[in-house]
Parts: structure tokens; C-alpha cells; sequence
């Protein structure tokens, strides 16, 4: 990277080269280092790459690879296409997966209406991408660390994060998990083991390969983590790091990339060249891959369950590429007709969306009543509005509470501040709406 | 011409990593091996403190300062990583929330800015903004500020970058003690912190007290030390600039001026508390860092005591003595001229102290 760190290379190359080969002769079998060639082989061995050699001059076109193929279980009717891949998921988990992502879907969609109403700052919808949430969730054990990116409430909501957590999270009152110190949606539990969204862009990328590495270092180790984040995401960086860490630690680390099309307005076309991530897997990071259909539930449910098995078993990390469609916009700060058909976006949020999938199944098999999931819908909606004049007349955490936990523990430049404050207000509460808050 | 100037770099890079052999005089402990036996008592005193970082495995780092450790604990406590600083410390701060104690060198800390927000957006404010959740107990270390010969681009320092965010903790450690007392107690933190050491003194053998070298020894962090008492002026630095402090006030004393010398030891928190008792002492200040002087360590120093009635102790207005507001010039004696010289304090305690310090050099005579 830098001109310094040429000159300590040169120096260990120079001074150095005796000991340092001695270091590495001592505690590696020279087998392991032997780079040497064999004479008359036409297979190179380079400390860099293991390959044949041939004499014929070729350049390598992306074109001469064939794409991954993408894993899907269930057509877009609902039919199982071949039956040794069916999960045999009894009625009762196949519903609650079905009831989770409705849930989502009916909640993004009321507290969506509620930031454009002004009651809340901000807001994202997991429109679209219910089956790569729910289905990946559901793969999963309690005991699994969950890294999002932002766009996973799906995986809290199969977790058992209530509707009331949710919102309450949504409006930064006293009975937010995170005490009203983070934007709309950026949900965390310790409790569920989902670690709380931070806004920068796949920080949380290489942060999961760390957390990983923490757990193999555990002995008995029966716990991997999955680190959620977009396509556009993977343009970043963090992304090239955490793969190549992920690799070379061996982290017990899925990395699910929810690529759904667009990272804002930006296409995918647009962000990237060559077969999506799951491209980059196996020949660029040397990764095991996984790529599946996002809207088919039971795709990404085995292909997890798969995953899990894999990472845990070998300590090794897998990407794993789930393809679907944000059918929602960007966030709240954005109108993505202004860069797709609507047409298009008609098309992914009926016969293509998650939902109707997995209904058509549970049509075939007899599982699904019309009346009895209508209720179901009425009653969540009624449920999120009844939670939202709850949440939005609930007190805000304590003003004194900006000041906890900067550290451990207070210093005292924040504890004489903090009094500073105190005296400040009593002197002129007049002014302050002092009511909203907790005493 | 390229490859000259790198020969020259490495050799005298060389003479910065050499390891004396020789067995050094009782009591005597170089900056080096005050970090890397820091390093090893922790690594030996909690299994959840590793190291990670390029070339500090089996390179023993590119400064020797974690020389024969990955021999003693093996490649799970101390790790070489592919070259990504943005990669690495997003590693470290993910294993800490996780439960682990990082220590992660940066080769230098002009690296860190590749990482800088995993350090202030996750390290420093994950714990405030999971309200409690989430902690992040990490050490980020390396050499700071300016080494010798390698450029703007390799010798700048950091201090005032990282105190400026709430969440971290600074230290600025200067000799053997503080290298070993501070780096220690900043291992068992439980919150964030940035170690920023100074690649020309670790091969420096400063004397020790014994109890330095117990495995308990601790500095607390967040207490600046004075290092030479005086009466008529104080002198606040940190790092290397406490050598020149001391250096100048001994020029000083020859004219009979008595300058009290600060290590800050931490630069955030901020040992006001000794900065304003010696002010209130000495009624007279200059700062010295070999930092830029916009924005940095001793415009802090002023502020602070603006807004305190410690202002009202001042006979004169304050001095700060800092690094030339450029990029630093890759021209030996240009470089040397942009840092704080010897000269350069006593000429500013001099012009603080005015007709006093005519009075005092009288005085003596």
C-alpha cells in the first residue's frame, strides 16, 4: 500500500531473510512451503497459484464461464418441482412462516404510511424480500449471531420480536430496546442475538467475519453467524475484506447477500460485472457458494439449513446469494418510479412476490383458508395502528440518559456537564416539554 | 534514485528496529520491550486478548514491538491479516462484540485512516447507540506522528483526530512507563481505545522503577504525570514533544528559568485538573505537540482553561508550540524544522514569560 511498507519489506528481505526463514522453517513443515517445481511437470506450483501451464496464449472471457445456477424448490405456481427437495415442513412451521412474512408485509406497510404522515423520521419496507427473511431465519438456531444490514426485520420477526418492540424501536420512546439513540428501523436484541443495524454501509460486513472467528476460538463451538447485506453493498470495500478474511480465518460466517436488484436507483447492471456475488465465491475468494431463488421460501430455507450445516461443520464461511426484487422503494427518501416501469414493479409484487408463492402452495395442499387469512391480516393491521397510538403517546427515555453510555463508565467531564444540564432546566423548564419524557 | 532513497529508508528503519542484545543496565527498559512484555502479560493474564495485524505474526511486526509472541501463543492469539486496514479492524471490532479483547496494530497510524470509520462509526459509538448492548473493549495501536524520512503521507500525527470523538479513549504514552503501565490498563478497558506510540523511542531504554515491571502494574488512564517540577512556567506535551519539553526546560534552567514539565499521558479524557493546579502555580503555559497546531492538542488546552476560572491565574497569554502547518517536507532538515526544536520552546517560554524571564536570568546571575 505504501511506500513504508516497501522499506520494512525490503529490510526483512534484506536483514532479516536468515531469521525470518528460520522462524518459518521452525514452525511450519517445510513440505507445506516447498514452492519449488518438479522437473518435467507442466503443473506449476507458484506460492501464488497451484495450475497447468499451457503454451497456448488465451484470454480469459467472463463469457467463458457458465452462470451459477440458481436453486429454487417451489415454481412460480406453487408446485414442487422435484420432490426430493421438498423440506416436508409440517402445516404448522409452513404457516408460521406464512403469517411472519404477512405480518411483515402488513406492518411495512402501515409504518410506511406513518413516516410520510410526519410521525416518524424514517422508514424501510422489506417489500419483496419476505421469503429470503423468513425462510433463511427459519434455517437458523436461536444461538446463531444475526449481523443485518437494515432490511432484515424479517429475521426478528421469525425470532419473535414483537409487533410492540417494533414500533416502539420506530418511535424512540422509553420503551425502545435502544433507548431512542438510533433512526426508525434500527432494530437490535441482545436476547435474539441480533445485533443492532448500524447505518454505515457493510461495516457489519468484516465485524461478522470477526464475530465468527470469536466463536470458532470457543471451545465446542455450536454457533455460526449470518451476516445479511445488499448487492450494492458488496461494491464497498468492507465486502472484498470480509470475504478475504472469511476465507483466510475459516469463520464460521454465512454472508447472505439480499440481492434484490437495486441498491437505490441503481440497478444491479449497473453496479456490477460478472455472475453477481455468488460469482465472486468459489473462483475469486475461494468461498463456498450458494445461490438460490429469494422468493421461494423453501429454497432458501434448504439452501440455509445446508449453509449452517456446512459452515459449522468445516470452519469455513459460504456466500450465499438470494435473488429477488425490492419491490418496496430505497426508503422513505425515495420514489423508485422515477427509475423503474411500474409495470415491472406490478409484476414482482403479484405472481413473482414471495407471499403468493408460498399461498399457492399451502392451496394446493389444502392448507389455506381464504376467511380465516383475511382475519389474520385485519387483525395485524388492527393490532400495529392500536400499537402505534400506543407508542407515539409512550414517554421518551429520560433527557438525562444522553449521557450514558459514551463509556462504561461516566467521566467526570460528562458527569459535571450532565449537572450542568440539570441546573439549566430546573432554571427554565418553562421552556422544555419536559412532560414527553421520563422522570 | 527510487530504489536509493528506499535502501536508505530501510536502513534507517534498521536502526530503529535493532534489538540491542547487549544486556542492558539494571532498571533500564526500552519503549519496545515495555510494549511487547505489556502485550505478553495480558496475552498470558486473559485468553480473550488477541493481536492482530499485518506482519505481527511471524514477522515478530514491523517494528519488533510483538516480537516472539506468535511463537509463544500460537496463530489463534496472534494473527498476520491480509493487507486491508478498513478489513482488519472491521475484524477486530466484530470479535470484541463478540466478546474478545483485540489489540490491533496498525504498521502506522497514517494507515488508520483507511479504517477510520470502523473505529468512530462502530468501536466508539456501538456502545451508546445499542443503549448499552453492545460493547467494544479494543486496542488499537501503532506508531504516530513523525518518524524520520518517510514523508507527509507517513508522519502525521493523530492525537487530535481521535480526541476529537466522544466514545474513545487517547493515549499518548512518552517513556517505558507509560508505554508498559498505559498500554496495559488500556487492554483491560472496557471501552475503546487508541494507543499512539511513537516509532523514534522505541528503541529508547528509559529508566524503571521495579514496580514497572510487575504484572499488575498499571498507569490509570485519563492522569497526566508531571515529570520535572518548576515554578515559572509549565510546559504541557505528549509523546516524543515531552523529550523536547524536557530538553528545553533544562536549557531553561541554565538561565535560571524553572519550567514544569506534563506528560499527558491521555489526551482524551483530558487531565485538566494537573494542567490548571500548575498553571495556578506558574501563572504561565506553552503546549507543545509535534502535531498541527489547528484544532489540535494545545488549542484544546486553551480553550479549556478559558472557560475556567484558571484563566484568571494567567500573567500572560498562552504559547502553543506545534508541528508547521504543512504537509511534513521529505527534506531532512526541512523536517526537522517543522517539528518543535529545543530552541523553538525556549524561545516561546522566553517571549511568555517577558520581563519575568529577564528578572529570573538576573536573578541567577
Amino acid at each position: 500500500m505504501s511506500f513504508l511498507r516497501k522499506s520494512v519489506h525490503i529490510l526483512g528481505s534484506v536483514a532479516r531473510r536468515q531469521q525470518h526463514l528460520k522462524v518459518i522453517r521452525g514452525a511450519i513443515s517445510t513440505a507445506a512451503r516447498d514452492y519449488s517445481s518438479k522437473p518435467a511437470d507442466d503443473y506449476a506450483n507458484f506460492p501464488g497459484a497451484k495450475a497447468p501451464f499451457v503454451s497456448k496464449l488465451n484470454l480469459i472471457q467472463p463469457e467463458d464461464y457458465a452462470p451459477i445456477p440458481i436453486y429454487r424448490v417451489m415454481d412460480q405456481d406453487g408446485y414442487i418441482a422435484d420432490e426430493t427437495q421438498d423440506p416436508q415442513l409440517g402445516r404448522e412451521v409452513v404457516e408460521k412462516m406464512f403469517r411472519d412474512m404477512v405480518l411483515l408485509n402488513t406492518m411495512d406497510k402501515i409504518l410506511y404510511e406513518s413516516q410520510r404522515q410526519g410521525r416518524i423520521s424514517f422508514y424501510m419496507t422489506n417489500f419483496g424480500e419476505e421469503a429470503s427473511h423468513i425462510g433463511s431465519a427459519a434455517a437458523l438456531e436461536m444461538r446463531d449471531l444475526i449481523y443485518g444490514q437494515y432490511r432484515e426485520a424479517g429475521v426478528l420477526v421469525w425470532r419473535g420480536f414483537r409487533i410492540d418492540q417494533f414500533i416502539d424501536q420506530c418511535y424512540g420512546n422509553t420503551e425502545d430496546l435502544g433507548r431512542g439513540k438510533q433512526m426508525p428501523v434500527h432494530y437490535g436484541s441482545r436476547e435474539l442475538n441480533f445485533v443492532t443495524i448500524s447505518s454505515p454501509l457493510s461495516t457489519q460486513m468484516p465485524q461478522a467475519v470477526g464475530a465468527a472467528y470469536a466463536m470458532k476460538l470457543k471451545p465446542n463451538n455450536d454457533a455460526c453467524v449470518v451476516c445479511y447485506f445488499g448487492e450494492g453493498a458488496a461494491s464497498e470495500g468492507d465486502a472484498h475484506a470480509a470475504f478475504n478474511f472469511a476465507a483466510t480465518l475459516g469463520s464460521p460466517v454465512i454472508l447472505f447477500c439480499r440481492n434484490n436488484g437495486f441498491a437505490i436507483s441503481t440497478p444491479s447492471h449497473e453496479q456490477y460485472r460478472g455472475d453477481g456475488i455468488a460469482g465472486r465465491g468459489p473462483m475469486g475468494y475461494g468461498i463456498t457458494t450458494i445461490r438460490v431463488d429469494g422468493t421461494d421460501v423453501f429454497a432458501v430455507y434448504n439452501a440455509m439449513k445446508a449453509a449452517r450445516e456446512y459452515v459449522l461443520k468445516e470452519n469455513k464461511p459460504v456466500v450465499f446469494e438470494a435473488l429477488a426484487y425490492r419491490v418496496g422503494h430505497h426508503s422513505t427518501s425515495d420514489d423508485s418510479t422515477a427509475y423503474r416501469p411500474a409495470e415491472e414493479i406490478e409484476v414482482w409484487n403479484t405472481v413473482e412476490h414471495p407471499i403468493s408463492k408460498l399461498k399457492r402452495y399451502m392451496v394446493h395442499k389444502g392448507w389455506f383458508d381464504e376467511d380465516v387469512e383475511n382475519e389474520y391480516v385485519k387483525d395485524i393491521r388492527k393490532k400495529v395502528l392500536k400499537q402505534i397510538a400506543v407508542s407515539e403517546k409512550k414517554l421518551k427515555p429520560n433527557w438525562r440518559e444522553m449521557f450514558e453510555g459514551v463509556y462504561a463508565e461516566m467521566p467526570q467531564h460528562l458527569i459535571e456537564q450532565r449537572k450542568e444540564l440539570e441546573k439549566h432546566i430546573e432554571a427554565h423548564k418553562e421552556h422544555y416539554p419536559l412532560k414527553n419524557f421520563e422522570k | 534514485m527510487l530504489r536509493t532513497r528506499l535502501i536508505q529508508a530501510a536502513s534507517s528503519a534498521q536502526r530503529a528496529f535493532s534489538t540491542s542484545q547487549k544486556a542492558l543496565a539494571a532498571k533500564q527498559m526500552t519503549v519496545r520491550d515495555a510494549l511487547n512484555s505489556a502485550l505478553d502479560d495480558e496475552l498470558a493474564r486473559d485468553d480473550r486478548v488477541f493481536i492482530l495485524g499485518e506482519e505481527v505474526a511471524q514477522y515478530d511486526g514491523a517494528y519488533k514491538v510483538s516480537r516472539g509472541l506468535w511463537k509463544k501463543y500460537g496463530d489463534k492469539r496472534v494473527i498476520d491479516t491480509p493487507i486491508t486496514e478498513m478489513g482488519f479492524a472491521g475484524i477486530a471490532v466484530g470479535a470484541a462484540m463478540a466478546g474478545l479483547r483485540p489489540v490491533c496494530e496498525f504498521m502506522t497510524w497514517n494507515f488508520s485512516m483507511q479504517a477510520i470509520d470502523h473505529i468512530i462509526n462502530s468501536a466508539a459509538k456501538t456502545f451508546y447507540m445499542s443503549a448499552g448492548a453492545v460493547n467494544v473493549p479494543i486496542v488499537f495501536r501503532g506508531p504516530n506522528g513523525a518518524a524520520s524520512g518517510v514523508a507527509a503521507q507517513h508522519s502525521q500525527c493523530f492525537a487530535a483526530w481521535y480526541a476529537h470523538c466522544p466514545g474513545l479513549k487517547v493515549i499518548s504514552p512518552y517513556d517505558s512507563e507509560d508505554a508498559r503501565g498505559l498500554l496495559k490498563a488500556a487492554i483491560r478497558d472496557p471501552d475503546p481505545v487508541v494507543f499512539l506510540e511513537n516509532e523514534l523511542v522505541y528503541g529508547t531504554a528509559f529508566p524503571v522503577d521495579d514496580k514497572v515491571a510487575d504484572k499488575d502494574f498499571v498507569v490509570p488512564i485519563g492522569k497526566a504525570k508531571i515529570m520535572r517540577p518548576g515554578k515559572d512556567i509549565t510546559l504541557v506535551a505528549h509523546s516524543k514533544a515531552v523529550e523536547t519539553s524536557l530538553l528545553a526546560a533544562a536549557e531553561l534552567a541554565k538561565k535560571g528559568i524553572e519550567a514544569e514539565v506534563i506528560n499527558l499521558r491521555s489526551i482524551r479524557p483530558l487531565d485538566t485538573a494537573t494542567i490548571f493546579a500548575s498553571v495556578r502555580k506558574t501563572h504561565h503555559l506553552v503546549t507543545v505537540e509535534n502535531g498541527w497546531p489547528q484544532h489540535g492538542v494545545g488549542a484544546e488546552i486553551c480553550a479549556r482553561i478559558m472557560e475556567d476560572q484558571t484563566f484568571f491565574e494567567l500573567d500572560a497569554p498562552v504559547w502553543r508550540c506545534a508541528g508547521v502547518d504543512v504537509p511534513m517536507p521529505y527534506a531532512k532538515t526541512l523536517e526537522a524544522h517543522a517539528l518543535p526544536r529545543v530552541q523553538d520552546l525556549v524561545d516561546a517560554v522566553l517571549k511568555v514569560l517577558g520581563g519575568k524571564a529577564g528578572k529570573a536570568v538576573a536573578a541567577n546571575k
